[in-house]
């Protein structure tokens, strides 16, 4: 069953290049793409994975991953950690994502504030949770594991959510905060999940982003959400990769960039996904974006990005 | 340790929320969890409905790309009622999607709707089968110079190492014609559909094949795949198929990559 | 269950060495049989989506399989028009389509 590189053929001798990943954008990576990235790939730039999906012991999936790895600077992304379940994180899994990042040297690391196992059913969707001291000190404990396990810090990413616990004592941000001072993780920002979660529970993005720990920041996600209606008829918004960015969330991005300076920015499109050329090109005007703040933020962006 | 903590009870209140939260999940009769709602005050029922569309659309849909010539033989909407009842009864317990699905084809053969077409659920285990092969662990292939080197007193107990890869199938049904005449776009012509084949999957680089396995030859692959040595396992074909021939299966099991290597017994 | 339980060494040694130096052209199957599996059976190691993909979106907004209690199965039947099973010939001339549903499922 094991196929993945087993810890004795991993020497300190790196298998791949370590290509610098401050400042740039990138994409997620999907197989239909890697002739086209290969054959029309950005100059610079990098590819995000889902980690699951380079779970299986060898074949196609590996084969693409490395090829990619070669050429650029790749970030590693868990989906279904159950990082903020109540249940201890799965070691099989754990183990199976310490591999990988053992494998694949990844430029960034990050899971989500979410959870997505419970008993042993796995439900396959980013499910929220209760803003409580009890679940920061339980979702630390997790964080703390997977840290010590893979060996590097994790950047942690903010949620989409569509209900809120009345159990919640804390705010988001808070909890976020608290996770950080506990655990010295990184944070994934998500601008996306930022604007869907204001909308969908009326509160302000800006002022989000205004508590949001932005100084550890390493990693942006932007993507398109769909509308769809609450039981009351206001807008709610779907996280659902499906689109382009939406413009309100560009100009969030453009200000969360104006503060931190250009951190690796990554478009997610996983499903409806484009043809390569409408991706590459989403990318390129989120470069132009993290260009356009690179020349005044240009020391203090490496620095962030190095984290 | 966190899990002594969980389970001492005094504190475990405080985690009940996943339980609560997953109820409905799966159950759309049931309403959201109490614990949840919108903000100020607003009802939760569209916004519960969202993570339960989630979570069914996602697995059916993870269904549907890991069996499509199941998808093109039923159509879509057949397919995705049928995921759906599979789905709310059969739920992953893997968190890798690539590895759900293993129960579906047991249950296209118990669902009645399905019945008409008794192939669908051996067409499912070869698409099953494929998934495997395409996710299996890398490894070179048996050389046919490392067979020659066996003396020939010692064949009869020499012993095969199966590639990770490989998959046989056996089915009542012609399951390899009707894969692969629904694996690609096109059209499908008239399939006679009394006639066994068996299939052996392989991927000896980065492709998976399929091929139909000769009469006996999935009784003589099932043995040396299970560890038991050359001779028996000729045997026990022979004893099956009087018409199996050894030389033609072994030639053709070395040019499909079916192994990695031979040791001789002894 | 096997009446033939051993097989004599020249019997093996002489199917390895006919495998052996078959082993280029002999395939235990026709030419066209191969290659209309193979066809199909392999997909390109590139340009093809994974199968069964973890994704972090939420799934479509739209569609209500998720929530729907409506049970589909009571029409099913209808669903089946759009596959390609009724390219498929059983014995005794029934066809894979689910016409035949009401003399194969007692109601």
């Amino acid at each position: 069953m094991n196929g993945l590189a087993p810890a004795s053929r991993i020497s300190k001798t790196s298998r791949f290049p370590a290509h610098p990943i401050a400042g740039l954008a990138g994409t997620s990576f999907k197989h239909e793409h890697l002739h086209a990235i290969l054959g029309d790939g950005p100059k610079d730039g990098f590819f995000e994975v889902h980690a699951e999906n380079y779970m299986g012991a060898g074949g196609p999936p590996h084969d693409a991953l490395a090829s990619i790895r070669r050429d650029y600077p790749v970030s590693l992304h868990g989906v279904c950690m159950s990082i903020g379940g109540p249940r201890p994180l799965d070691k099989a899994h754990l183990g199976r994502f310490k591999a990988l990042v053992d494998r694949y040297e990844p430029a960034l690391v990050s899971e989500h504030l979410a959870w997505s196992t419970h008993d042993t059913t796995y439900y396959n969707d980013l499910l929220p949770l209760p803003y409580t001291p009890a679940t920061v000190s339980r979702v630390a404990d997790h964080i703390d594991e997977m840290q010590e396990t893979i060996g590097r810090p994790i950047l942690l990413e903010n949620p989409s959510t569509y209900v809120l616990f009345a159990e919640s004592t804390m705010s988001e941000t808070d909890f976020i905060g608290a996770l950080v001072q506990r655990t010295g993780c990184g944070l994934l920002l998500d601008v996306n999940n930022v604007f869907v979660s204001a909308t969908n529970h009326g509160y302000s993005a800006l002022s989000y982003l205004a508590d949001f720990p932005l100084a550890h920041v390493g990693e942006i996600h932007l993507a398109g959400h769909a509308e769809q209606a609450d039981d009351e008829g206001d807008l709610l918004l779907i996280d659902s990769h499906d689109g382009p960015v939406a413009d309100a969330v560009w100009k969030l991005f453009d200000i969360v960039i104006g503060r931190c300076g250009p951190l690796p920015t990554l478009i997610e499109w996983d499903s409806n996904i484009p043809d390569w050329p409408v991706l590459k090109a989403e990318a390129a005007a989120a470069q132009a974006i993290l260009d356009n703040h690179a020349d005044i933020h240009h020391v203090f962006g490496k620095a962030h990005a190095a984290g | 340790m966190p899990q002594d903590e969980l389970q001492s009870g005094d504190l475990s209140h405080r985690f009940d929320y996943a339980a609560a939260f997953t109820a409905g999940l799966l159950d759309p009769d049931r309403a959201p969890p109490d614990a949840v709602s919108g903000p100020n005050g607003k009802a939760a029922v569209k916004r519960y409905a969202v993570y339960r569309n989630n979570v069914t659309v996602s697995l059916i849909d993870a269904l549907t790309a890991s069996f499509p010539a199941t998808l093109r033989i039923t159509g879509p909407d057949f397919f995705r009622a049928m995921a759906r009842f599979h789905v709310r009864e059969t739920p992953p317990t893997s968190p890798l999607l690539f590895e759900y699905g293993r129960d579906f084809p047991d249950f296209i053969e118990r669902y009645d709707y399905a019945r008409p077409m008794p192939w669908l659920a051996d067409v499912a285990r070869l698409e099953r089968a494929w998934l495997d092969a395409y996710h299996a662990a890398d490894a070179e292939p048996l050389a046919s110079a490392a067979l020659a080197s066996i003396p020939p007193e010692r064949l009869a107990d020499t012993v095969f190492v199966p590639h990770p890869a490989t998959r046989a199938t056996r089915s009542r049904f012609p399951v390899v014609t009707i894969f692969a005449a629904n694996r690609r776009n096109g059209p499908v012509g008239r399939i006679e559909a009394d006639r066994p084949e068996d299939a052996l999957v392989t991927r000896p680089g980065l492709e998976v094949f399929v091929r139909h396995l000769p009469p006996g030859g999935a009784a003589f692959l099932d043995r040396l795949m299970a560890g038991e040595p050359l001779g028996a396992a000729a045997g026990a074909a022979l004893a099956e198929r009087a018409e199996f021939d050894l030389a033609a299966n072994i030639a053709g099991l070395l040019q499909a990559s079916a192994f990695t290597a031979a040791h001789q017994g002894g | 269950m096997s009446t033939i339980s051993t097989v004599s060494a020249a019997f093996l040694a002489g199917a390895v060495a006919t495998a052996l130096a078959s082993f280029a052209a002999a395939a235990p199957l026709s030419e066209a049989e191969a290659k209309a599996a193979m066809d199909a059976g392999k997909e390109k190691c590139f340009g093809v989506a994974l199968k069964g993909q973890n994704d972090c979106a939420a799934g479509p907004g739209t569609t209500c399989q998720g929530t729907s209690t409506v049970d589909y199965q009571g029409n099913a039947w209808k669903f089946v028009d759009g596959g390609t099973c009724t390219t498929m010939d059983l014995p005794g001339d029934r066809k894979g389509s689910l016409t035949a549903l009401s003399r194969d499922v007692p109601s």
